[in-house]
């Protein structure tokens, strides 16, 4: 549901990387976005396609790249994505475990012309 | 042929440092900020409600109503003697900085010690947005179950202490306090925590005395 705000940031720092490089027109949008972050990718995209209207931004493709949860255990070492219901390791069973990446959400890179 | 431009930014920047701003602006005033968050129906208004009641005469208060259906609106804070300012969302999932920034105004900051902020009743959308808070707090109701710790980690990443309330109802619902504070512990080590029902009273005094030297202490070293 907070995908409008998002949207509108996205937008927002698209066009001003757009405008510091004097560009014509913004191609494509790269961003990165953890599993944990709760963004849906076509919200996203139907914001975007009524925000950018009347911007160079209008047309550009959006590249979602997502980042899935990961988890690194302390004792075993072991790199693994948390179950539904649990966060045990899946390896040795710990639960000295910490989350490594999942919650990302960045503009990556623009492409412009 | 595209240029590439390399922006590593963050989406939600510009969110960040508004709520870096509100964060100056309550500092140079001495006002302590707390975000209460929650889902819908976890007994947020009550423990907020019983909470004033409980730091009554201790610290001075004031409240940012931001959840969409709350029946303590703004209203009926001010008829217990607290300013209060109700911010109309539009629907919107969370508060954002903006929505924050322009409740502040309103408020006679000069003279409180903390603003009690309730967010809209979400578990997703509020976290990734700062509002310029000084602490973050989940409430976590009982009857929601044992297994949000793992079905919403990040809440219970993003915040600074848990209350898990409607503890009342714990002989009536299946529960596992284990289980859940496995998830906890592990999204969040070393988190403090509060057990506690609004309701009877059981609690409460834990909780208000550790924010009242929350406050103080960070008031003294201000």
């Amino acid at each position: 549901m907070h995908e409008l705000a998002v949207t509108e940031s996205i937008l927002k720092i698209a066009l001003e990387n757009a405008q510091k490089v004097d560009a014509k027109q913004i191609t494509s949008i790269n961003l990165l976005i953890g599993q944990m972050a709760s963004i849906v990718d076509d919200s996203i995209q139907f914001y975007w396609d009524i925000l950018s209207e009347g911007t160079i931004a209008l047309g550009a493709t959006l590249n979602i790249k997502r980042i899935p949860t990961e988890m690194h255990c302390f004792d075993c070492g072991h790199i693994f994505s948390p179950g539904p219901d649990s966060f045990d390791c899946p390896t040795c069973n710990s639960i000295r475990v910490q989350i490594i990446q999942g919650d990302e959400m960045r503009v990556e890179s623009i492409d412009v012309e | 042929m595209p240029t590439r431009i390399q922006v590593v930014e963050k989406i939600l920047t510009a969110n960040d440092q508004l709520a870096e701003n509100i964060r100056k602006q309550l500092n140079s005033a001495g006002v302590f900020a707390i975000n209460i968050m929650a889902s819908p129906g976890a007994g947020k208004t009550t423990f907020i409600i019983k909470t004033l009641e409980a730091l009554h005469g201790r610290l001075r208060m004031g409240v940012i109503e931001g959840d969409l259906a709350t029946s303590i609106d703004a209203d009926k804070a001010s008829a217990a003697g607290l300013p209060a300012v109700q911010i109309n969302t539009g629907g919107e999932c969370h508060l954002d900085a903006v929505m924050v920034a322009g409740a502040l105004p309103s408020l006679p900051l000069n003279n409180l010690d903390l603003v009690i902020i309730e967010n809209v009743g979400n578990l997703v959308c509020p976290i990734n947005f700062q509002i310029g808070s000084h602490m973050n707090v989940l409430v976590a109701s009982i009857p929601e179950g044992d297994d949000k710790p793992y079905k919403y980690p990040g809440a219970y990443r993003g915040v600074n202490a848990l209350v898990i309330s409607k503890t009342d109802l714990l002989p009536y619902v299946p529960f596992n306090m284990d289980y859940f504070r496995k998830g906890v512990e592990i999204l969040n080590p070393g988190l403090i925590t509060f057990p506690l029902s609004a309701k009877t009273g059981t609690g409460m005094d834990a909780w208000a005395d550790w924010l009242v030297s929350k406050v103080k202490s960070w008031k003294t070293n201000l």
